[in-house]
C-alpha cells in the first residue's frame, strides 16, 4: 500500500513535469510565430535606421520585442524614462519589455537619435 | 589613383574629377602640417614620393578615424588588418608626423576587448603621441566612462571629455558631441561644453590658428542621416574672430570638405569600411564594395600648416 502511494506520487510528478514541458514548448512556439509574422504581432523590426512599425498599439501586459536587422548597433531608450533602456543591440539581437499602464510611450535610439518610435498601450 | 588634373577652373589644383575621386575615398590617412597659420594637407603617397615634408612646415600631424575594431561583417571582415595597414603607412613616412589625432569610433561595440586590440595594434606606430575624441560607438553602454579612463586621463579632459592643448603656436580643441543625444536630434555639444569653449579661446589672439576636432561633423552634412551637430553654430560663433579655423571630423567614413569664411570643415575616411555618399542609399550603414576596391575607400588625413597661405589645401590618401 505504501509502495502504491509512492508510485502514484511519482506518476503525478512525472505528469506535472510533462505538462510543464508541454506548456513551455507551446509558449516557445507562440514566440517564434510572432517573430515570423512581423511586423504586427508586437514585434518591432529595426532596419535601415528605422523602427518598423513606427507606431505600435498593444494591450497592457503584452510583450513587445525589438529585433535589430541592421549592421549598426542600436538602442531603445524611453524619451521620458518610462521603461528600462536596452543595452546596445548588435545585429540580430533582441530586446523585450512588457507593456505597462495604458498610455503613449515614445522612445528613440540614443546612438542615432533621428530614429524614433511610439508605443500606444491600451487597456487589456 | 591618378593625380592628373584635367580642369582647374578655380586654379586651386582641384578639378571636378579629382574632387569626386576625393569624395569616393573613405578611411585614409591625411597628414596635416602647420606652418605659420594655414593648414595644408598632402597625401602620404605624395610625401613618400617627395622624400620629405615641405621645407616650410613647422608642424604636421595625422588624422585617423573610425577604426571600428570588432566589426566583422561583409563590408570589411578584418578591420584590425586595415587599421594595421594605416599604421604601416604612417611608419613608412620619411618624416614622421608630430602626433596623431583619432576622431572617434575606435571600437564597434565599446567592448573592453575591442579597446584592448586597438591599443595593442597602436603600439606598432612609431608616432607615440595620440589625441583622442570619442565616437558614439565608443560610449554605447557606460556614457563614455571606460573611454575617458583609457584615452582622456593624460589630457586632463573636462566634463564628458573635452580638452584643449597648444602645439607650435596652434590651438587644438577636442570636443565631444556623441553623448546625451536628444530624441529626434543630431550630435550635440551641450551648454556646459559650449561655455567651456567660449572661455577656452577668450585669451587667445585672433591670429592664433585654431584646429577643432570631434567625431560627428560640426556642419550640416546631411541632417536626415543625423550627420550634423545641433548646436555647432554656437561653438563656431565663439571662433568667428579667428583668422584660420580648421574643423576635422570623422563619423561619415568619406572625405567631404566645405569652406565657409575663415572656417574649413573636413571629414576623414575610416580605416574600417566606407559609408554611402549622403542620400544615395536607404540608410548610412556600412557600404559593401568589391574586395579589390575596399582599400581605395579607406585612408588617413595628413595636415600641414603653412604661413602666408590664404586658403587651406586638403588632400587625403587611401590605403590602396
Amino acid at each position: 500500500m505504501f509502495t502504491l502511494i509512492k508510485t502514484q506520487k511519482y506518476s503525478a510528478i512525472v505528469f506535472a513535469i510533462s505538462f510543464l514541458f508541454l506548456a513551455s514548448f507551446t509558449l516557445g512556439q507562440d514566440e517564434k510565430e510572432a517573430s515570423a509574422t512581423s511586423p504586427g504581432h508586437n514585434q518591432i523590426v529595426i532596419k535601415d535606421f528605422n523602427f518598423s512599425p513606427m507606431v505600435l498599439t498593444v494591450k497592457s501586459g503584452e510583450k513587445i520585442t525589438w529585433i535589430n536587422r541592421d549592421e549598426e548597433p542600436h538602442t531603445i531608450v524611453s524619451v521620458d524614462k518610462q521603461f528600462k533602456k536596452s543595452t546596445a543591440l548588435d545585429t540580430d539581437q533582441e530586446f523585450t519589455i512588457t507593456a505597462g499602464a495604458p498610455g503613449t510611450y515614445t522612445y528613440f535610439c540614443s546612438v542615432h537619435p533621428k530614429m524614433t518610435g511610439t508605443i500606444i498601450v491600451e487597456k487589456s | 589613383m591618378s593625380d592628373y588634373i584635367s580642369h582647374d577652373h578655380e586654379h586651386d589644383g582641384i578639378d571636378r574629377r579629382g574632387f569626386l575621386q576625393c569624395m569616393a575615398w573613405a578611411g585614409t590617412g591625411l597628414l596635416w602640417t602647420i606652418s605659420g597659420g594655414v593648414l595644408a594637407s598632402k597625401t602620404l603617397a605624395e610625401i613618400a614620393k617627395a622624400g620629405s615634408l615641405p621645407a616650410a612646415t613647422d608642424l604636421s600631424f595625422l588624422q585617423i578615424s573610425d577604426s571600428h575594431i570588432g566589426f566583422s561583417k561583409e563590408a570589411n571582415k578584418d578591420v584590425t588588418e586595415t587599421f594595421k595597414i594605416a599604421l604601416d603607412r604612417i611608419n613608412a613616412m620619411p618624416t614622421p608626423p608630430s602626433f596623431l589625432i583619432h576622431t572617434g569610433d575606435i571600437t564597434q561595440l565599446s567592448k573592453p576587448e575591442e579597446f584592448d586590440t586597438f591599443d595593442e595594434v597602436l603600439k606598432s606606430c612609431r608616432t607615440k603621441d595620440v589625441f583622442f575624441v570619442p565616437g558614439e560607438h565608443d560610449v554605447l553602454n557606460d556614457g563614455g566612462k571606460l573611454y575617458r579612463e583609457r584615452y582622456l586621463k593624460s589630457v586632463e579632459a573636462k566634463g564628458s571629455g573635452w580638452y584643449s592643448f597648444n602645439k607650435n603656436g596652434v590651438h587644438f580643441i577636442g570636443l565631444v558631441n556623441v553623448l546625451n543625444l536628444q530624441a529626434g536630434g543630431l550630435g550635440q555639444l551641450g551648454d556646459e561644453q559650449l561655455e567651456w569653449i567660449e572661455n577656452d579661446v577668450k585669451g587667445l589672439g585672433s591670429s592664433t590658428p585654431i584646429v577643432v576636432f570631434g567625431h560627428i561633423p560640426l556642419w550640416a552634412v546631411y541632417p536626415q542621416w543625423g550627420w550634423g551637430t545641433s548646436d555647432s553654430e554656437r561653438a563656431l560663433g565663439y571662433l568667428k574672430r579667428f583668422g584660420a579655423v580648421t574643423v576635422l571630423n570623422g563619423h561619415i567614413h568619406q572625405v567631404l570638405q566645405k569652406i565657409e569664411g575663415n572656417v574649413t570643415f573636413h571629414t576623414a575616411m575610416s580605416t574600417a569600411f566606407p559609408q554611402p555618399a549622403p542620400g544615395t542609399a536607404p540608410s548610412p550603414g556600412p557600404m559593401k564594395v568589391p574586395a579589390e576596391k575596399l582599400r581605395s575607400m579607406l585612408g588617413l588625413a595628413n595636415v600641414q600648416y603653412i604661413q602666408g597661405k590664404s586658403s587651406l589645401a586638403i588632400v587625403d590618401s587611401n590605403l590602396s
